[in-house]
């Protein structure tokens, strides 16, 4: 086990050194020059000067390597191309929102995806399991921006119960709730097509174990074994699974965000790409690189906490 | 590979009848599976509007101010947008980017992807963990963000979004091609094979990469439906195909706009773009069960009670 957890570490710290590093050095691979796109063509020869000389562009680019990483140690991601806002501060307005939508999808995703997978398994080959994994297949094959479209014209356009615009935060929980509903929903459905598909496998699988049938055999009540002795196992393989889909919950959460047009990460991000902010482009994706990066640690941990036999090899 | 799994009276009965290849049985087998024809048949119409698209549609690009924004009607099958633009033509032009970009993003990522997770898993040792590690550096971003930094970084045109999707996708084949690879590489005929001098490349050729070919071929249907669906997602950024070109992405962007007055611009694209996904979808089950021989002994165990 502590081999194991000083293995993980090891090439997490190899990640969180390779990935803010190449991307870096991608970025200053632009063709354009950053100056010139911010500043436009109407710039004298003076003014892109003294953009480069402030944004630190007329250093050697080992010398900003160096400025980059030193201050990515402090926490601090420099200062915004266009705004000279800092990006630190930016970033940590927009975080929780993004974080809230990505932990409201997860939870979503887990608890309808766990469902409809433990039902279909154990009602397999019936109706109820061809109705589940149509839902699967639709849920796989449904974009989550369009499933997000859908949602916003039925339940806030012509339904009226949620807000059509979702700029402003709103006061207090209620209302913070109240407006992460449709755009968790929208992307927490189709996390949930890949849970159930997952859960019913697992599940499948379990079932057919030996001590699965001496359960049954012994006259325990088949709700107890399903949940107790089978449900247990199966988690472990769906937990360890979701940590891979962190990564598509948040490249969804740029969707999502958009379609929403709800604050976040994923908002900051093209709001940069589009102005070629590209300080603001380059802390935001290695934002997102450090938050899959630390879900994928806690999901590996807590597979040894779940599975005790982890500890003995 | 599904020859192994059935049973000895069948495999007389098809030495009675005319012999069948390998490839044809499978094809008889997917043929025979409902769900694979009508992912199929969605296809092969999806491909047809695709290739005949300006017999069946008009001008995708062509103005009309004064007919802007009109609900579907008989001239207008999906009604028009903002613009006056016959939407009904702009979704049938958007089916070609869809395939294009689906189809050709795929094969850059299999090109990439396959030999290099062939030679990690074969070679192992510090070409292994290069590959391996770059592999896990590229999956600690999500594919649509690092097809959105490629996008963002050099423009946006049809052949960067190939390349852009379809880099994205490599990391899956190479994991895919070196797992299998590890399996096969340690049976005996892999072996048998070396002891007679037989070259790496003939090895990883002939004996091995057949071998991976059935995971490796569900992953790619599968992914053409990934990469659709990513097109749609960068295209409805606005940094995939841009306008006046048609593209499902950027009609349903547009549809978003106007979706208090014209629900439909978004809602039909919208529609479009999942069929034509869940069709590779259907399919790429249907493959599977038909590759994997486990599958199918337990499909055919269960249709035999």
């Amino acid at each position: 086990m502590f081999s194991f957890i000083l293995r993980r570490m090891l090439s997490l710290v190899l990640i969180a050194i390779a990935v803010p590093t190449i991307v870096f050095f991608v970025m200053r691979m632009v063709p354009a020059d950053p100056a010139y796109v911010v500043l436009g063509d109407q710039a004298t020869a003076e003014s892109l000067a003294a953009f480069r000389q402030k944004a630190g562009l007329d250093q050697p680019l080992l010398v900003q390597y160096g400025e980059f990483v030193s201050g990515l140690a402090r926490g601090d991601l420099g200062k915004s191309m266009i705004t000279g806002q800092s990006i630190s501060a930016q970033i940590a307005d927009v975080f929780p929102d993004t974080l809230s939508l990505a932990l409201g999808a997860l939870v979503i995703g887990a608890l309808v995806g766990i469902s409809i997978g433990v039902i279909t398994a154990v009602w397999r080959n019936t109706w109820i399991d061809f109705v589940g994994r149509v839902f699967a297949l639709l849920g796989f094959s449904f974009p989550s921006f369009y499933l997000g479209v859908l949602l916003l014209l039925i339940f806030s356009v012509w339904l009226g119960w949620f807000p059509v615009v979702h700029t402003m935060r709103g006061d207090g929980w209620g209302e913070y709730l109240h407006k992460l509903a449709l755009p968790a929903l929208s992307l927490g459905l189709v996390q949930a097509a890949y849970v159930t598909r997952l859960t019913r496998s697992a599940m499948l699988e379990v079932l057919g174990q030996d001590y699965v049938r001496t359960a049954f055999a012994k006259g325990l009540a088949p709700r107890k074994v399903y949940f107790k002795h089978a449900l247990r196992n199966v988690l472990i393989t769906v937990i360890t699974a979701m940590g891979v889909y962190t990564g598509t919950i948040l490249g969804g959460a740029i969707l999502t965000e958009t379609v929403f047009n709800r604050p976040g990460l994923g908002k900051l991000l093209i709001g940069a790409i589009a102005q070629r902010d590209y300080n603001l482009i380059q802390s935001g994706l290695i934002m997102f690189a450090l938050v899959i990066m630390v879900v994928n640690l806690l999901v590996d941990l807590s597979y040894g906490l779940l599975d005790p036999r982890i500890k003995y090899s | 590979m599904s020859d192994s799994t059935s049973g000895v009276a069948s495999v007389a009965t098809q030495l009675a009848a005319a012999p069948r290849s390998p490839a044809r049985v499978r094809l008889d087998l997917l043929l025979a599976d409902r769900g694979a024809c009508i992912g199929l048949l969605i296809i092969a119409a999806v491909v047809l509007l695709a290739v005949f698209a300006p017999y069946v549609a008009m001008d995708p690009t062509e103005q009309s101010i004064v007919n802007a924004l009109q609900p579907p009607s008989a001239a207008h099958w999906f009604g028009t947008d903002e613009f006056g633009r016959d939407v009904y033509s702009r979704v049938i032009y958007g089916t070609r980017p869809a395939l294009f970009v689906g189809l050709m993003s795929v094969l850059v990522s299999m090109v990439i992807g396959i030999p290099l997770g062939l030679l990690a898993g074969y070679r192992g040792g510090w070409l292994d963990t290069t590959i391996s590690g770059g592999v896990d550096i590229m999956l600690s971003f999500p594919g649509l963000l690092l097809a959105l930094m490629i996008v963002s970084l050099v423009g946006s045109s049809m052949a960067v979004l190939v390349l852009a999707i379809g880099v994205a996708h490599v990391p899956i084949f190479v994991r895919l091609a070196r797992s299998a690879t590890l399996l096969i590489r340690e049976l005996d005929y892999v072996a048998a094979s070396r002891t007679f001098g037989a070259s790496e490349l003939h090895i990883l050729r002939r004996h091995i990469f057949p071998n991976v070919i059935g995971p490796l071929i569900v992953m790619a249907t599968l992914s053409i439906a990934g990469a659709i669906r990513e097109e749609a997602a960068l295209s409805f950024l606005g940094l995939g195909v841009q306008p006046p070109d048609a593209s499902w992405g950027n009609l349903i962007r547009d549809g978003v706009i106007t979706i208090l007055e014209a629900p439909w611009l978004a809602l039909i694209p919208g529609m479009c773009l999942t069929i034509s996904v869940l069709a590779f979808n259907i399919l790429g089950d249907a493959v599977r069960d038909i590759l994997d021989p486990r599958d199918l002994a337990s499909s055919a165990v269960k249709k035999g009670k």
